[in-house]
């Protein structure tokens, strides 16, 4: 039998009772970030010149293509966790619903336009 | 709910920004702009799959003075990002949350961020000009 008031429960007042999947996967994608993101740089750096020509050659490699699709799908799926966090702190009511479901498709939408560029490239 | 405006008393304007909490505001805020960056490099790859002369235009913008400026920034917000988001992972898992600790700890991801993001740009500038 619960102690709380009807309206309360309407309301959805009180705790959430979830949110450890959200932390736990926003630490996961934290993790799988931090080797993809410091080999990105650098070898986004040592492309030099960055001529199309170079850069399509590099996007061509194996490894490359499947460590870059790993990069943009947990890059935004960390972002979208991030970014879902920081509304929810400052921005309420129907406009916050609104933000996140944005927030949300645009994620979607550049992860997987990201993805379908690399395999155009690389296959 | 009664929404009646009462006063407050000051808080940011007077109180000493203790390094910790201006690491962590950063630690958002650069989160915020390092999504730009990730929809900038989606558009990069769509660029290389399809036009190369959009790619072309892109690289432009980013070789002039204010697309490295930017760019350069915007490595240091990745970094920042990154060993700050090592710090939060270390205490998740428990450890360094002594006041001397949190001070130490974010006084080196500052000095590694620095250092990261010189390596980074000076490995890029070796490899353009050589």
């Amino acid at each position: 039998m619960s102690l709380r008031t009807p309206l309360s429960e309407a309301k959805g007042l009180g705790s959430a009772k979830e949110g450890a999947g959200h932390w736990w996967l926003q630490r996961l994608t934290a993790i799988a970030l931090i080797p993809l993101v410091i080999w990105l740089a650098f070898a986004v750096a040592m492309l030099g010149d960055a001529s199309y020509e170079t850069v399509l050659a590099w996007l061509q490699t194996p490894y490359v293509a499947v460590l870059l699709i790993l990069l943009v799908a947990a890059t935004f799926y960390h972002t979208q966790l991030g970014l879902q966090v920081i509304v929810e702190d400052y921005v309420h009511g129907w406009l916050k619903i609104a933000t996140l479901i944005l927030i949300n498709f645009l994620c979607i939408v550049f992860a997987v336009a990201g993805i379908v560029a690399l395999l155009k490239i690389f296959l | 709910m009664a929404n009646l405006e009462r006063p407050l008393s000051p808080h940011l304007g007077i109180y000493k920004w203790p390094l910790a909490m201006a690491i962590s505001i950063l630690h958002r805020i650069t989160g915020v702009a390092l999504t730009i960056g990730a929809v900038l490099m989606v558009a990069i790859f769509i660029a290389v799959a399809s036009d190369p002369e959009f790619y072309e235009w892109i690289r432009g913008y980013l070789a002039n003075k204010i697309g490295k400026t930017f760019l350069i920034l915007w490595t240091f917000a990745l970094f920042l990002h990154l060993f700050n988001g090592i710090r939060h992972l270390f205490w998740d898992a428990g450890y360094g949350f002594e006041k001397s600790t949190t001070t130490k700890s974010g006084v080196w991801v500052i000095i590694v961020t620095f250092i990261l993001t010189i390596a980074v740009w000076g490995a890029a500038y070796y490899c353009t000009n050589v």
